[in-house]
């Protein structure tokens, strides 16, 4: 195993990683910001692909147009996943 | 308990769709080389386009028509959007105003954003890039502004004037392409008038890629403009 | 056992991933990011399917030749995809804000009992 393939199998990890904390975690926010980490590691895939064009396009848009969409939508509906658990604490809870 | 259930059932079925996708895309060869149609725009994008990036005379020149409706899906999500969240009165309702780091680095930083993004789609035949994510880069912009400065809001009646304009000159210069070469979206710069034939690599080449592809990236610019101060802006009631 | 690439493991798990939060999450916005997550997915397994090891990009400059590039196809398909796949987000986000003007919550389930 070389050292690219190395750098392949980390990135492709921190990517399903995050894309399992933006799935799993209560706060939309912070759920939101998971979903443009994903879009981010992407685009460093596309571009290790040999697709730079895809890669600038999934960076600009993904990574913050995207992202900017859903917190507008968030700040005009509520922040937390379930309603009873609606008070401001520990951001990572499950 | 319920939930539990439901969270291991669809786990396990979503295990076994995965086993399914995933024992089809084994008889797929990862880097190897499966190209039919491929090789031959590789092959001829230089003589017949005066393109170099081949990912952008597929996009404008072979499949041209296609991105005419896909302009018009985005067109069409943009007004919904602006129909759907339509009210008699709307207005920003942000109260802090952005950090001086923010409005500092946005006041200095817009101009660049936008010669960038110009940039990114008038060389969209020669880099990578093109009038997507230069629009993409554009809108960047003015989201920038929108959160830097609680009162601003983008000019209305020049980004209507310009989604209009922009959107029938591309139906204008496919009707020119039929009108001389004799079917819709005909590449008349390149294959009548033989423009930048011994150009090729540098800016003044390409037909009418760099034409088109202005006009997508003002499309899309204004377009996710509009979403975001669709998004932004929120009913006041007195 | 089976042997695929890194890279079609990590778009099938994105895709996997969406699709879990598409059945079983309850919050219409969490559905809306599970399917955010899953068209990323699509998008990777598209062009690692057009990828072949040893080329460069599809940029014939010196040097690259057109028999030294990897397909152009499937990037100018997801090219367009990706935009046009902000601006249905953000229109399914505007629904999503309508319904909770309308019902007060973003639970599929209180929704559909309070519509019914």
């Amino acid at each position: 195993m070389n050292c690219i393939s190395c750098i392949e199998y980390i990135i492709v990890a921190i990517m399903i990683i995050s894309a399992i904390l933006a799935v799993e975690w209560k706060d939309l926010l912070a759920a939101a910001v998971g979903m443009a980490a994903v879009s981010l590691f992407a685009s460093i895939l596309f571009f290790m692909l040999q697709a730079p064009d895809v890669a600038m396009t999934e960076a600009a848009i993904g990574a913050a147009l995207s992202g900017a969409v859903f917190i507008f939508a968030i700040k005009r509906t509520r922040r937390f996943e379930t309603e009873e658990e609606e008070k401001p604490g520990w951001w990572m809870r499950w | 308990m319920v939930s539990v259930l439901k969270r291991s059932l669809a786990i396990i079925t979503l295990l076994i769709i995965g086993y399914w996708i995933a024992q089809a895309f084994a008889g797929v060869p990862f880097g190897q080389d499966k190209m039919l149609v491929g090789q031959y725009y590789l092959n001829n994008v230089k003589a017949q386009t005066g393109a170099v990036n081949a990912v952008t005379a597929v996009v404008v020149n072979y499949r041209g028509f296609d991105t005419l409706g896909e302009v018009t899906v985005l067109f069409i999500a943009s007004t919904g959007v602006g129909a759907l969240l339509w009210k008699r009165k709307k207005e920003r309702t942000a109260r802090t105003e952005g950090s001086i780091v923010l409005t500092t680095g946005t006041r200095y930083l817009f101009p660049f954003v936008l010669i960038f993004g110009a940039y990114i789609f008038i060389h969209g035949h020669l880099t990578p890039g093109g009038g997507f994510p230069g629009g993409a880069t554009i809108a960047t912009g003015f989201l920038l502004l929108y959160m830097a400065f609680i009162v601003y809001e983008i000019p209305h009646k020049g980004f209507e004037v310009a989604e209009g304009l922009v959107g029938m000159g591309y139906v204008i210069v496919g009707l020119i392409g039929l009108m001389i070469g004799g079917y819709f979206l005909f590449d008349w710069i390149w294959q009548t008038w033989q423009l930048g034939t011994n150009n090729i690599g540098r800016l003044l080449s390409g037909g009418f890629i760099p034409v088109i592809y202005t006009i997508i990236g003002l499309k899309v610019g204004t377009e996710l403009s509009g979403i975001i101060d669709n998004m932004i802006k929120e009913e006041v009631r007195e | 056992m089976i042997h695929i690439s890194v890279y079609y493991f990590g778009a099938i798990s994105l895709i996997l991933i969406g699709l879990y939060a598409v059945l079983v999450k309850k919050n219409l916005l969490k559905m809306l990011i599970g399917l955010s997550i899953m068209e990323t997915g699509v998008n990777l397994l598209l062009i690692s399917v057009g990828y072949i090891s040893g080329r460069s990009a599809p940029i014939l400059s010196e040097g690259v030749g057109p028999n030294q590039a990897v397909d152009p196809i499937p990037q100018a398909l997801v090219l367009t995809a990706i935009v046009i796949g902000v601006a249905t987000t953000a229109m399914a986000l505007s629904v999503a804000i309508i319904l909770y003007e309308k019902y007060g919550t973003l639970n599929v389930e209180e929704i559909r009992r309070l519509r019914g």
